[in-house]
């Protein structure tokens, strides 16, 4: 009964917004409404206070400390390992790096992956593919001549599958694609993907950037490799990222960077690694950081997460409705069950007008590339305006966002 | 492009006037898109890598040129807040002699207009680049 209750009980934004500090700002003399949670979500009490308790309770550095705060900051900083594995549906905690953020992560792989790869192998991307996405693998076509081939996307904003199909040869290593696109919202069939990519021996990583906090996300299912996503997107600090490395791939894996930590023994004449994941752990990690993210996790799981996502998703229902009423709009990202990320232009308004002109309004919204050259290239326009939402945002505010995008308008057509 | 200038100081005040007359920043903006609008046709053979400006997110070219020791300015930008910004740039410096462009304090006349928020360089519109560039243009002509 009660269960029962949950579900058709009405998600108390009211609540969850109170938990959100800075969401009680004035922008511009205007309450704030924050549009932009897909470049970095804004963070709870309970993250707030989780980041503050490790400085001023319990901080020391981590691993082999003989002394009782530096295993209290161990501890808890191992908690989020294990609560990452949980979260993402990964094997064992031995399975997560923490990196400083999903560019980091995908960094991380490219690089000792990379190490294997020879003049003409080949790696597949996505037109969709955010720049830490691509640039990586530019350094491998740079350095060893590997060749990048690309998944093209259709209009409304879907991966081409057929043509994904066609894309293999022998000489396909590697396939890197974004589970959810951060200018689109699309959610890429990451199963299909995996299946393909397996079916020709090729390896497959996600980025999860915008997956992991718009959908729930289980790497078991997938069967991929490898997964990666960023703490701040999640609610959490800045400066703690995630990779998910299937099976022994880290133990398969060259180390990343060299120092501390990631090592057993050093001689003058040999290195012994330390044990995975710490291996790919160099120097001291932010400790704090990753202590926060851990506290984010706790607080994402604590939310009636099916109701949470739902509530997005009827924010960008009503955000798309009313921006479909504007005269000359385009609007990109068509797919079904796409994530909570509006993108449009408006013919004769520059994206850049219209947000310095919304941010006058009190309404942050993200105007330009986004980072996906590629993706601007393939619809032939220079930027777009973005609108993310996240659980804490209300339907009034999106109200607001179409009253501010209209008066901008006005003052360019 | 400048027609009867007066006194550096004089013009300055006269634009600021200008936007005193206006109440609100809706009111300021919506001049500043005027203003933008108003600059004559940029040649489209002028929109070249050496005419654009770095450190704007949207396009914006300048080309500044000394004219019988003065500099005269002309540019575009694909955003009209950015192009009314170009039009003020080409209202404060157009027609000057090196000395008096080197003497401008941009960030004080924006501040007089209401408009200081546009002078810094994390705005990335670019505006913080083009006076770098004028008045680069200016000590070089005064060399």
């Amino acid at each position: 009964m009660t269960a029962h209750t949950k579900t058709v009980a009405a998600f108390d934004v009211d609540a969850l917004r109170a938990e959100f500090p800075i969401l009680s700002r004035q922008v511009n003399g205007k309450p704030l409404v924050y549009f932009d949670n897909a470049a970095s979500a804004q963070k709870p009490e309970a993250v707030i206070e989780a980041v503050a308790n490790v400085w001023r309770t319990s901080y020391a550095n981590v691993h082999r400390g003989l002394h009782t705060m530096a295993n209290e900051a161990t501890e808890a900083f191992e908690a989020t390992r294990t609560k990452t594995a949980a979260f993402l549906g990964a094997e064992a905690a031995s399975n997560i790096v923490f990196a400083k953020g999903a560019t980091d992560a995908i960094n991380l792989v490219a690089s000792s992956f990379g190490q294997s790869l020879k003049e003409g192998d080949e790696v597949i991307l996505s037109q969709m593919e955010h720049h830490s996405n691509i640039v990586p693998w530019h350094f491998l076509r740079e350095q060893k001549g590997v060749v990048i081939k690309w998944i093209p996307v259709d209009e409304n904003g879907a991966l081409d599958m057929e043509a994904y199909r066609g894309l293999f040869t022998e000489r396909t290593k590697f396939v890197s694609i974004v589970h959810m696109s951060n200018v689109l919202g699309t959610a890429n069939p990451a199963e299909e993907l995996t299946r393909v990519a397996h079916q020709h021996g090729a390896a497959i990583l996600f980025d999860g950037t915008q997956a992991a906090v718009h959908m729930p996300v289980d790497v078991s299912e997938i069967g991929c490799d490898f997964y990666v996503f960023t703490g701040h997107k999640l609610y959490g600090p800045n400066g703690a990222g995630v990779l998910y490395a299937a099976g022994d791939w880290l133990d398969r894996l060259p180390p990343y960077q060299g120092g501390g930590e990631m090592i057993a023994e050093v001689s003058e004449d040999g290195v012994v690694y330390a044990d995975v994941p710490h291996k790919f752990e160099a120097g001291t990690p932010a400790i704090a950081d990753v202590i926060g993210l851990g506290a984010a996790i706790d607080w994402v799981n604590a939310l009636d997460r099916t109701a949470a996502l739902e509530h997005e998703r009827s924010l960008l229902d009503r955000a798309e409705a009313g921006l479909s009423e504007i005269e000359g709009i385009r609007l990109f990202g068509r797919t079904q069950n796409k994530g909570a990320i509006a993108s449009f232009l408006i013919d004769g308004a520059h994206p850049h007008d219209l947000a310095q002109l919304m941010d006058k309004y009190g309404v942050a919204v993200r105007a330009g590339h986004h980072c996906a050259h590629p993706l601007m290239k393939r619809y032939g326009v220079p930027g777009t305006v973005r609108a993310s939402f996240a659980p804490y945002n209300t339907a009034d505010e999106v109200d607001a966002f179409l009253e501010a995008l209209h008066k901008a308008k006005s003052f360019l057509i | 492009m400048c027609p009867v200038m007066g006194t550096l100081s004089s013009d300055i005040d006269a634009l600021v006037d200008e936007f005193d007359f206006l109440g609100d920043w809706e009111e300021r903006y919506r001049y500043l898109i005027e203003l933008g609008q108003a600059l004559p046709a940029f040649p489209e053979d002028e929109r070249t890598e050496d005419t654009k400006v770095k450190g704007c997110v949207s396009q914006v070219w300048v080309v500044i040129e000394p004219d019988e020791g003065r500099l005269t300015l002309r540019g575009d930008s694909d955003a009209h807040i950015v192009k009314g910004l170009v039009a003020l740039m080409d209202r404060l410096y157009s027609g000057r002699t090196p000395d008096e462009a080197l003497s401008i304090d941009p960030k004080e006349v924006l501040g007089r207009i209401g408009l200081s928020e546009h002078l810094s360089p994390q705005r990335s519109n670019g505006l913080a680049s083009m006076v770098k560039r004028i008045r680069a243009e200016a000590e070089a002509l005064k060399a």
